[in-house]
């Protein structure tokens, strides 16, 4: 009886691990952007070696891209130099190497754990690895996908493979179903507050149970896309038929009678009955809801109805809440926000882009608000304005933007001022994230919507119930 | 890669748990095309004002911390981001080894490829040393033991083949390529 990791594992072993060696284990697909890269491509170059399968990479622009249309699309040269020459840098190596790029004109661009899924790149079964730590979004189709360093970008460019000791499962059983206004983002959310930010470190996650069943793919890729932030190198959920069908005719899914091979050995995948993890743990979905965070790890993370929990003898603690000036004991409901920003690799999609605006819709953002609707990949923005989300997002006051990791990590200069209050569907409140001194809340795209409105942090439950 | 074998050191110490990789090196100075010079960066945001002065009070500017090689943290350090950059600004700033009683997979695996040592110890050795900043400590990557001020000695878990390469200044990349005719094996008989 194995665990679907193990599973994975086993299929993708070049050469099984011994006490001495750590296994050599194949990797079938490998994303590269212009941030974790350069140094790995100067790598091959100083050791003279080529990309071994280069079909098996591809690149994209998204974590120093500008979001801005003239920059992209208008003649407007990029505001920042160094993200200029990086992105340049990208293009050459691509070039020189042979390795295909989504560009930065192009319709098919994005964040690399939106467009993996989207065209199908991503399947499940596969070892997928990135230099980001989000990778870990594609275990939502039952892909073994985890971040890695520079130096392994180079080991996979050059040699297809990694040398990995193997990690720990970890199985995460949500029983029941959520109830209404609490979305993945607040399963993931509750998650990580209950295991902790360290909680997964050295294990690989399995989630599981009626809950996670019940999501599509777009919620399920919002959870296994948290999983490091609880120190877990990947999440991954077993495929079915939501699996299957989001998949099937996407450009670079199987197709024919390829495609009914790949479905068969897919079935083959979940945990066998009683297979056996290092850890469990399970929570009940019905007793869930909205998440958000008030300190500077995602592990801080209360309910929104709640008040901000209070511990004593902790500097640790107290210097979080000094950093994000808010008070031990204190609701967080009705904290003014300055800034809203709705997108990012883990509430990017359409379906997080039309959660939001169906809040949004017939509303106007508070006064003193910015908001930024940035969509995760030029595809997700094209679909959103062909059913007129962006006219929503515009209309209640919101910037809509082009794709890009862009305020989750700030390095385009798409950040939040100092001091500032930002509600943020991204994954991480470290200090400094969205810009120096800047004090990030992450919460659901709903959340996020229902604090726009009111300019202060509110239970979307508050509008969905009205 | 610089055979490591000892490192002999007066520790710097940061009292705090989850010390994110974002803070080790923030996200703004990752739009760079080498790895040069990070070390200019590192706690970028802890070290310097807004107005780019030293704060005086941050342990890493105290004047005794001037030297130190091996950084003492609390649990969970280099949690978050894969950005190499973290463990390439800790090296190019002058440290040799992290001690905690915890450190993050993705931070230890790459500290591991650049010679930076991620050491774990117990939690009794861990408070100890966050405690005492300035101790004076030998790392001995051979016997795998970390020996304190007073002679005491603690063993640290290090992987076996990282070790092997740290100890004789060969990297994993020599070790995959000489796979060549396993992996051609393996691609042969792979499903697409």
């Amino acid at each position: 009886m194995k665990t679907m990791f193990q599973k994975v594992w086993e299929q993708h072993e070049v050469v099984p691990e011994t006490a001495d060696t750590p296994a050599v284990l194949y990797v079938d697909r490998h994303l590269i952007h212009e941030v974790t890269s350069p140094q790995a491509f100067t790598v091959l170059r100083e050791r003279g070696l080529s990309v071994r399968r280069p079909e098996r990479t591809l690149a994209t622009i998204d974590h120093s891209s500008p979001t801005r249309t003239e920059q992209i699309f208008g003649g407007v040269p990029i505001a920042i130099e160094s993200a200029a020459t990086q992105i340049a840098q990208l293009q050459s190596n691509c070039v020189e190497f042979g390795v295909e790029l989504l560009d930065l004109k192009s319709d098919q661009r994005g964040i690399v754990h939106i467009i993996g899924p989207e065209f199908g790149f991503t399947q499940p079964g596969q070892t997928i690895v990135c230099g980001d730590s989000h990778t870990s979004t594609h275990g939502a189709f039952g892909a073994l996908a985890f971040g890695i360093g520079t130096t392994e970008v180079g080991h996979v460019l050059a040699t297809q493979c990694l040398l990995q000791r193997r990690p720990r499962t970890f199985a995460i059983t949500v029983h029941g179903a959520l109830s209404s206004g609490v979305t993945a983002k607040d399963l993931i959310l509750s998650i990580i507050g209950e295991i902790g930010i360290g909680g997964g470190t050295g294990h690989v996650l399995e989630y599981r149970g009626a809950v996670v069943r019940a999501l599509s793919m777009e919620e399920r890729m919002t959870v296994c896309n948290m999983s490091i932030e609880a120190g877990a190198r990947a999440g991954m959920i077993a495929p079915d038929e939501t699996t299957y069908a989001y998949l099937k005719a996407r450009p670079r899914a199987p197709q024919g009678g390829a495609w009914e091979r790949a479905v068969a050995h897919w079935r083959t995948l979940a945990s066998d009955t009683g297979a056996s993890f290092d850890r469990e743990i399970t929570l009940h979905g019905s007793k869930l809801e909205p998440m958000i965070t008030y300190g500077t790890n995602p592990g801080m993370v209360m309910a929104v109805s709640g008040s901000i929990p209070e511990r004593r003898d902790d500097p640790v603690f107290d210097k979080a809440l000094a950093y994000m000036g808010l008070h031990a004991g204190a609701p967080i409901g009705g904290q003014p926000v300055n800034v809203v920003f709705i997108g990012s690799c883990t509430n990017g999609r359409l379906s997080d882009l039309r959660s939001a605006a169906q809040l949004l819709r017939g509303h106007r953002i508070a006064r003193g608000v910015r908001a930024l609707v940035v969509p995760g990949s030029q595809q997700v923005k094209k679909a959103a304005e062909a059913e007129g989300l962006d006219r929503i997002f515009i209309d209640a006051g919101a910037e809509w933007r082009e794709s890009g990791c862009s305020m989750c990590i700030g390095m385009n200069g798409d950040t939040v001022a100092s001091g500032e209050y930002s509600i943020s569907t991204s994954n991480r409140n470290f200090e400094g994230r969205q810009g120096p001194g800047a004090r990030t809340l992450l919460a659901s795209p709903l959340t996020a919507a229902a604090s726009a409105v009111r300019g202060r942090v509110t239970d979307p439950r508050d509008f969905l119930n009205a | 890669m610089e055979p490591i074998r000892q490192i002999r050191s007066r520790t710097a110490v940061l009292p705090f748990t989850n010390i994110d990789t974002d803070q080790i090196i923030p996200a703004r100075f990752l739009r760079t095309t080498t790895r040069a010079g990070l070390g200019q960066q590192l706690f970028a945001d802890w070290r310097y004002s807004a107005g780019g002065a030293l704060k005086p009070e941050f342990a890493l500017n105290l004047p005794e911390a001037a030297g130190c090689a091996v950084l003492v943290a609390g649990r969970n350090f280099g949690c978050g981001s894969s950005r190499e950059h973290a463990p390439w600004a800790l090296l190019d700033y002058g440290f040799r080894a992290v001690i905690s009683t915890e450190i993050a997979d993705i931070f230890r695996s790459n500290s591991l490829k650049n010679g930076l040592l991620p050491i774990e110890v117990d939690e009794f050795t861990g408070q100890w040393l966050l405690e005492h900043p300035g101790a004076e400590v030998t790392i001995d990557l051979d016997s795998t033991t970390l020996r304190l001020p007073g002679g005491n000695v603690v063993a640290f878990p290090i992987e076996g083949f990282a070790r092997y390469c740290l100890l004789n200044g060969v990297d994993e990349l020599g070790f995959l390529i000489a796979r060549q005719a396993e992996i051609s094996a393996y691609e042969q008989g792979a499903r697409p």
